[in-house]
């Protein structure tokens, strides 16, 4: 307890009465300013609580004369964004695509759309600007390995390939070498005629016969005698610029003995998500088709 | 005794009251959040998580992802536009510790399950730059090539349920046959998908489960467990 409480000589306030050791301790009262601040805060508090959700009771919690939650207003919000955009998106929703293409305004609107679905969906990927990765197709040039329509962009887009949908494209080229459909031999002999007639690094010389011969056998079905491709069941070309896992002649005999069989996620919302709405997809479709390659 | 000379000049006392002061401070802000009905949301589909998920999710911890990952979604609508639904807490009411994280050097996590191939996660962790010019992330291809320790994965999942993860004893008697099957995608799936519904098989080599396959298992299905077709903001309102 204050034992005495005093008046200081030098600056006439009184002392608290504590004494540590003979030390004094004066009594100054705080600023005005600093009080009034003080007092403000317990004020905005106190109405801090009136408004909005603060007392916990039992199994529930006042909610506030606001009523407000952060998940009704980014619910508010998501929804307002998506009246906003629905002027334009409700119609490239209900328009066929080859139509949306043609009308300039939708066009405008879906290459937009479309571009910024694309960078965060897609671009991982396929690379900025639909480049391509080895694994990972280039959309930008005019090879495509399950049909460069819109149309036909659209689905792949929907479905995805080989992503376990219902409707995903799929084929599975079979494991030539870890299935024993060919020796090493014909592997060898394949991957010569293949990086040679078809990849355009022909040895003068180089006897391709047994491998085309192999070719003609087992690869020509799906890729095309003349190493073309088949779409129908997304074979890529080989004769072509532009190798799916590159140029060199190891990942011809790597796909030929065990194949790598790419996968790309269907991107429907109903199937995925963070998937895309279906005018999305559209406007994904329809700005992948302008990069480059469209048919 | 309790007037201020006396406690101030007692330590044990002045000890012994401050932290009476803090306790009811922290009791006033913890309890609640256990007896408030809507602080984990009642939604469906989300379970334990299958032992190579777990031992993934091991090695994202040991690893330190959640330094520059974040799992979180929060309620606003440019994160919501990027990165999909919100989280819920209900998505995370099996981790302990959660990951939610704190910082976003890469890109948040919260629903990075499906959106990319096995292929991809495979190729990324080895090597991101190559498939992500732009990206800061190290390389992980040495997890492809560690083999993925798993003798305590029964003791791990008893642990998790002593701390109140439903694993059944099923789901441990069966835990290191499920994790050999999810970490090898020719085997059989359907003990693991029983157990463990959306469960992604990965494309580990047979005989050699790698800590690349546990990871990527782990990644695949991160945000995928709820379905929220039915779900609307009048179920989640908090």
């Amino acid at each position: 307890m204050p034992t005495k409480i005093e008046k200081d000589a030098i600056s006439g306030r009184e002392t608290t009465g504590h004494e540590w050791d003979g030390l004094q301790e004066l009594d100054t009262p705080a600023p005005k300013w600093w009080l009034y601040t003080f007092i403000a805060c317990i004020i905005f508090a106190v109405v801090y609580m009136a408004l909005f959700p603060a007392i916990p009771y039992g199994r529930d919690y006042t909610r506030g004369l606001l009523n407000m939650s952060s998940r009704v207003a980014v619910d508010d919000d998501v929804k307002a964004l998506e009246a906003q955009r629905a002027v334009f998106m409700d119609k490239i929703k209900t328009t066929p695509i080859e139509q949306v293409k043609d009308d300039p305004q939708l066009l405008a609107v879906a290459t937009a759309a479309g571009r910024i679905a694309f960078a965060n969906n897609c671009q991982p990927c396929h690379g900025a600007g639909g480049a391509g990765r080895t694994g990972y197709p280039s959309l930008a040039d005019d090879t495509w390995l399950w049909g460069g329509t819109l149309a036909d962009i659209q689905q792949t887009i929907t479905h995805g390939i080989r992503s376990g949908d219902d409707k995903a494209r799929g084929s599975a080229m079979p494991g030539f070498g870890i299935n024993s459909l060919l020796n090493a031999a014909q592997i060898d002999a394949v991957a010569d005629y293949v990086w040679g007639a078809f990849y355009g690094h022909a040895v003068a010389g180089q006897d391709l016969s047994k491998g085309q011969a192999v070719f003609a056998e087992n690869c020509a079905v799906c890729h095309g005698a003349n190493g073309e491709g088949g779409r129908t069941v997304g074979a890529p070309p080989l004769k072509s610029a532009i190798h799916l896992y590159g140029d060199a002649r190891e990942t011809i005999v790597a796909q030929v003995t065990n194949p790598r069989l790419g996968v790309m996620p269907a991107w429907e919302k109903k199937t995925n998500t963070t998937g895309l709405d279906e005018a999305t997809i559209k406007s994904v479709a329809i700005y992948v088709h302008a990069l480059g390659g469209g048919e | 005794m309790f007037n201020q000379h006396t406690i101030e000049k007692n330590a044990l006392l002045l000890l012994v009251f401050t932290l009476i002061v803090i306790a009811i401070g922290g009791i006033v802000e913890i309890v609640p959040l256990f007896t408030i009905e809507t602080t984990v949301e009642h939604v469906k589909g989300v379970r334990p998580y299958s032992p190579l998920e777990m031992a993934g999710r091991n090695i994202y911890v040991r690893e330190g992802c959640y330094v520059c990952h974040s799992q979180q979604i929060r309620t606003l609508k440019d994160e919501v536009e990027r990165y999909g639904h919100y989280s819920l807490a209900a998505e995370s009411m099996y981790d302990r510790p959660f990951q939610w994280g704190s910082k976003r050097i890469g890109p948040d996590l919260a629903r990075v399950g499906g959106k990319y191939s096995n292929d991809w996660h495979y190729g990324h962790l080895r090597h991101p730059q190559a498939l992500v010019p732009e990206s800061l992330m190290p390389r992980y291809a040495f997890l492809a090539e560690t083999r993925l320790d798993y003798n305590l994965i029964e003791k791990h999942l008893t642990t998790q349920r002593f701390l109140g993860v439903p694993y059944t004893d099923e789901d441990i008697a069966n835990a290191r046959q499920d994790m050999l099957a999810q970490a090898n995608a020719q085997a059989d799936q359907a003990g693991v998908a029983g157990r463990y519904p959306k469960a992604v098989p990965v494309p580990g080599q047979p005989g050699f489960p790698s800590e690349m396959d546990a990871l990527v298992a782990y990644l695949q299905v991160l945000g995928t467990m709820v379905d929220f077709a039915d779900l609307g903001v009048e179920k989640l309102q908090q």
